[in-house]
């Protein structure tokens, strides 16, 4: 581990580094001149659930892009269970944005779902009915193994959702990174998506959550990292999601926020 | 007609033009998917630099310092247009209306400083092509398909054309699953180790060079319309990728055929006299079959719009 470690520049008092399914150090994002991350480091601890909060702008789905390769930072690095990000993307698994795609896109859902097989599959490999069945399990974990022969476009919100966690199922991941999952989502479909990633920490899987409903952080996760741009807090839910922390995230926005998130949570 | 009339006048330029139109419909299906549809547009427009370039390097009017000046011309274009893109962050139409606005201007200009009385660049060659002139005169009927003497008088543009096919189906083929999916979801296509860049790069490039093995034979006209036309009305025939390139396929097939003979005896028919262009009967073609899917495909209808939420 040390020796590890040391081959990536990290410094070898950094223990932390090798044993964290995601390590993140100095992390410095920019679109354009104002940076969207800055020099952020994160620890996510394994086999729990962690929600990154944060306002709106804060840099959170970027944080989660630069610690997948989607986005080039300017500075820093990342490091997935002990090792660089390029060894490690079989263990890894992402559900973006929903509406970062074309759900126009001639395609169908049990093809969404194959595609999490692609890594094993590679560039000519055949899909076998194993495959088949792999990609329906997924489906039938998230409750849509009725849909398996629809076209994308004609899903809802939370069903087209509810496809994408079924795809990052299929990868069989270790560690698990899912940007807003209960964005514009029915409670039906935040109730399925809750009970798959608890289900996932029960066996072991480490999952990351970009996640927005200030209300629901203390039921759903046991860590929070909260940024804005730069890192705020770090640290289990109960150390770490405390008022004064949310003020120096949210600053004076947290005022409307916190009685939007409030009511909401009286129903 | 016989054999004896339609091998050597028929055969080969009805043959080009289904390579030239089923070689720009393969990728265009993915450019239409990503929006880039118009890269079609603007490398037949890019060509005109090159061509120029070529012939400023080389003195002569030949063939194959001009498609390579045209390739190059192209490729850079596409570099051009993909970094403007990423670098300035706007949509890919307004960086290729950039870039090929700017290169043909430039090819333009160049023209105007070379002496061009000894340079035969005409624009109506660029539009329709000379598929008609195409022909294979050493053929005397069927039997001349197997005769090697013969064989050795078939025009050029139908080899370039049939390997410039055969690579594109070789790429297409290789590269299936990757372009699928980074076309879909490219963020996604990155976490799994996809090079989504190069990919993109090498699809554009892929189709720069089946737009000037195109061009060369059957002119512009031809090459923008089978970027565009058989993909888009062959995904308002089915949901499934898969499906779609055979349909886009089928109605490049279709558009080339019914083009060029509708161009050479459409007019007698009609009781007119001559023929009348068969690019541009062909590209016309495509057209027609994209508003008969847009009015009766079945999935026409884009149910996707609906699901805001």
């Amino acid at each position: 581990m040390l020796e590890l470690a040391a081959v990536q520049g990290v410094s070898i008092e950094d223990q932390s580094v090798a044993g964290s399914p995601l390590a993140i150090r100095g992390l410095t994002v920019s679109y354009g001149q104002k940076p969207a991350v800055f020099s952020v480091d994160m620890t996510v601890q394994p086999g729990a659930m962690t929600a990154i909060i944060g306002p709106n702008g804060a840099g959170k789905s970027t944080l989660l892009k630069a610690a997948l390769g989607i986005v080039s930072p300017l500075s820093g690095q990342v490091t997935v269970f002990g090792k660089p990000l390029g060894e490690q993307r079989a263990r890894i698994a992402y559900v973006p944005q929903r509406a970062s795609v074309d759900w126009d896109f001639p395609t169908r859902v049990i093809d969404v779902v194959l595609m999490g097989l692609s890594r094993q599959l590679g560039l000519l490999g055949r899909v076998r009915a194993r495959h088949k069945a792999g990609a329906m399990d997924c489906l039938h974990r998230v409750g849509m193994r009725d849909f398996a022969d629809r076209q994308i476009g004609q899903l809802s919100g939370g069903q087209q959702q509810r496809v994408f966690l079924a795809r990052a199922l299929a990868q069989d991941a270790d560690l698990y990174l899912l940007d807003e999952p209960f964005a514009g989502v029915d409670a039906a479909t935040e109730k399925a998506i809750i009970a798959v990633l608890k289900s996932l920490r029960e066996s072991g899987k480490t999952v990351v959550v970009v996640h927005h409903d200030l209300a629901t952080v203390t039921d759903y996760f046991d860590h929070v990292f909260l940024i804005n741009t730069r890192k705020v807090a770090e640290g289990p839910v109960a150390e770490a999601f405390t008022a004064e922390t949310l003020q120096s995230a949210y600053g004076g926005r947290l005022a409307t926020a916190q009685i939007d998130q409030i009511s909401r949570a009286l129903g | 007609m016989s054999g004896e009339e339609f091998v050597p006048l028929s055969l080969t330029p009805l043959l080009i033009g289904v390579f030239a139109a089923i070689a720009c419909a393969l990728p265009g299906n993915f450019l239409v998917l990503r929006k880039q549809a118009l890269i079609g547009d603007a490398i037949s427009h890019v060509v005109l630099p090159g061509i120029v370039v070529a012939f400023l390097l080389t003195g002569a009017i030949s063939t194959w310092p001009m498609m390579l000046g045209a390739a190059g011309a192209a490729v850079v274009a596409v570099i051009l247009i993909e970094a403007i893109r990423r670098l300035g962050q706007i949509e890919p139409g307004a960086a290729m209306g950039v870039v090929f606005t700017t290169m043909f201007a430039a090819g333009v200009l160049l023209l105007e400083q070379t002496d061009t009385s000894t340079v035969h660049l005409d624009v109506e060659h660029a539009l329709y092509g000379n598929l008609e002139s195409l022909i294979w005169l050493d053929a005397t009927g069927w039997s001349s398909v197997l005769d090697i003497e013969a064989l050795v008088g078939l025009p050029p543009e139908l080899p370039r054309i049939a390997l410039t096919l055969v690579g594109v189906i070789l790429f297409t083929w290789l590269f299936w699953r990757p372009l699928k999916i980074s076309t879909f979801d490219e963020g996604f296509a990155r976490t799994i180790g996809i090079r989504t860049g190069v990919l993109g790069m090498a699809l554009v490039i892929t189709a720069a060079i089946a737009a000037v093995a195109a061009f060369d034979a059957v002119g512009s006209i031809i090459v923008i319309a089978m970027f565009i036309c058989p993909p888009a009305a062959a995904r308002m025939m089915t949901n499934r990728l898969e499906t779609q390139i055979a349909w886009s396929v089928v109605f490049a097939i279709i558009s080339a055929v019914s083009g060029y003979v509708l161009a050479g005896y459409g007019p007698l028919w009609l009781g007119g006299a001559d023929a009348v262009s068969a690019a541009g009967m062909i590209a016309t073609m495509s057209g027609l079959i994209l508003a008969l899917a847009a009015l009766f495909g079945p999935c026409r209808v884009r149910v996707g719009v609906q699901n805001s939420a």
